[in-house]
């Protein structure tokens, strides 16, 4: 359904050049779960960022169910492909009650029936009416990500990229927030794109996964071979040994 | 004897509502060992960790029945004895290098200062700071040395407050989420650092943080921190044996790679928890 055939980013500061994605490419299809996983500066959150049309494209191609995606990005793909951004304290507009966050999307699409799918949405996520016309520092982080989710499916978007939706969370709300997620996909048969550093939340949200290291694509897993250890390059084992926590015996590299 | 004991120790804050009491009486004592505090933002940990330097940020303030480091009674002590305790013998790791190193000094230069006012010369702090680099696994000391924090990275700049904290050769130290701003594979180079000074230089350290796993792995015993109070205490090995639900309930609902939960278990909150 989202194909990314050997995307690159560039990021220019004057006579400097910055190759944060250099030639990555995946396919998601259609009610799948993906994720990518890297240490920071590895380019996960830009990969999301370029096809959302945030970050600048310098070469590759992002098709939608075979069609390139245009540059820029029509009202058309943002009804198709949402984004879910890290930290919920920064993603929402501080002088904005919940109200306005939801209509904001809506009154940009033209859709009808607007009170009754604000309403909604409040629901699905389960908020609730009562927090609608409260602010976002009214809210617990965990309610704020909700929004952030509710603002995301609000327009009934296809794709929902995600970018480390959980990281400034605590373990308790995290688990709270990925079944959220789950509990969606399910219902909608939507489409995630998951970006994390955290492979014990990747392996638990998605059916496959990529590896990044440095802007390029490491090595492309399943579920299934990560739970094996069936990893096939260095790096991804470092990353696996690591997640496992602290372990005395082995020398420092 | 234990290094610190610490005995019903509250840190208060006044708010509009009255007064709002954030730690509600800890009490424990540490000795050369590894001691975890866990818990979920808001349950006081950091706190406990200020507290115990005298750095409860006004106009909180900081009680406790006992608080000794070493026959010291930390309760009563000066501003100018405090400025001799703190740093030589006991410092604080915060949690984000960004915030916590001077962005206008060089790192070297923030290094010698702490030897500068507890004493040394000048050769001799600049020797002891680049040995202290070199201890913290920077391949080039002298580069890091003369480099701006914004010129390091996180892992870097990390490295750099820990060599910073250590200098002096503290009894005590405090690390506060040190790891938590770090990627998995560097987070794990750090504690090997933490873990080698404890077990060479016999200091006593206190590992703050929200990553219960984490601390499992790296401590020898774990304080479980709930709304201001201690609610378990357990030797690391033993943390699978956890009593507390919310204890239970913290380790249960992390998503584990090699396992198939769905939904993940969620923590359903006991009011008589907080009591």
């Amino acid at each position: 359904m989202l194909s990314v055939d050997n995307l690159e980013v560039t990021f220019a500061f004057g006579a400097d050049e910055v190759r944060a994605v250099r030639g990555v490419s995946f396919n998601v299809q259609q009610g799948e779960s993906y994720g990518i996983v890297g240490e920071s500066g590895s380019g996960k959150s830009t990969v999301l960022r370029a096809i959302c049309g945030l970050a600048p494209v310098s070469g590759g191609r992002v098709t939608l169910d075979g069609v390139d995606i245009p540059a820029p990005r029509t009202p058309d793909f943002y009804r198709r492909v949402q984004m879910v951004f890290q930290d919920p304290y920064a993603s929402l507009h501080p002088r904005h009650t919940i109200d306005s966050v939801l209509s904001e999307p809506l009154a940009i699409q033209g859709f009808d029936r607007r009170d009754e799918r604000i309403a909604q949405a409040l629901e699905d996520v389960g908020l609730g009416q009562g927090f609608r016309f409260r602010y976002p520092h009214q809210l617990s982080g965990g309610q704020r990500q909700r929004v952030a989710v509710a603002r995301a499916l609000i327009l009934e978007p296809q794709i929902l990229l995600l970018d480390e939706p959980t990281s400034a969370l605590d373990a308790s709300i995290q688990a709270e927030v990925l079944n959220l997620l789950d509990r969606l996909r399910a219902e909608r048969g939507l489409t995630y794109v998951m970006v994390s550093h955290d492979l014990a939340v990747i392996s638990h949200m998605c059916e496959r996964l990529v590896v990044m290291e440095h802007g390029l694509a490491v090595e492309e897993l399943t579920r299934a071979d990560l739970r094996a250890h069936r990893a096939q390059t260095d790096y991804t084992r470092k990353l696996l040994k690591a997640s496992a926590g602290y372990t005395k015996e082995d020398e420092p590299a | 004897m234990s290094l610190l004991e610490v005995e019903n120790l509250r840190v208060t804050f006044p708010t509009r509502k009255g007064p709002s009491e954030v730690v509600r009486g800890v009490s424990f004592t540490l000795g050369r060992e590894r001691l975890g505090i866990v818990g979920e933002s808001g349950s006081g940990k950091s706190q406990t960790g200020r507290a115990i330097l005298g750095l409860t940020p006004a106009p909180g303030a900081a009680t406790a029945d006992r608080l000794s480091f070493d026959g010291t009674d930390l309760r009563s002590l000066s501003a100018r004895q405090w400025r001799g305790l703190r740093g030589k013998r006991m410092s604080m790791v915060m949690q984000d290098p960004k915030f916590s190193l001077n962005p206008v000094m060089p790192v070297g230069k923030q290094l010698m200062e702490v030897l500068r006012t507890h004493g040394a010369g000048r050769a001799a702090a600049r020797e002891k700071a680049l040995q202290m680099l070199d201890a913290v696994q920077i391949r080039d000391p002298e580069r890091v040395f003369r480099a701006y924090p914004h010129e390091l990275s996180g892992g870097m700049g990390q490295r750099v407050m820990i060599a910073m904290m250590l200098v002096s050769e503290p009894d005590l130290l405090i690390a506060d989420e040190p790891t938590s701003a770090l990627d998995v594979t560097i987070q794990i180079e750090v504690l090997r650092i933490l873990d080698k000074l404890v077990s060479e230089q016999g200091m006593g350290l206190i590992f703050i943080s929200h990553d219960l796993r984490l601390v499992s792995s790296f401590c020898d015993r774990v304080l479980v921190m709930y709304a201001g109070r201690v609610v378990e205490e357990l030797k690391a090995s033993e943390l699978h044996q956890a009593q507390h639900p919310y204890t239970q309930g913290l380790l249960n609902c992390l998503p584990q790679i090699d396992e198939d939960r769905y939904p993940l278990p969620t923590l359903d909150r006991d009011a008589a928890w907080a009591d």
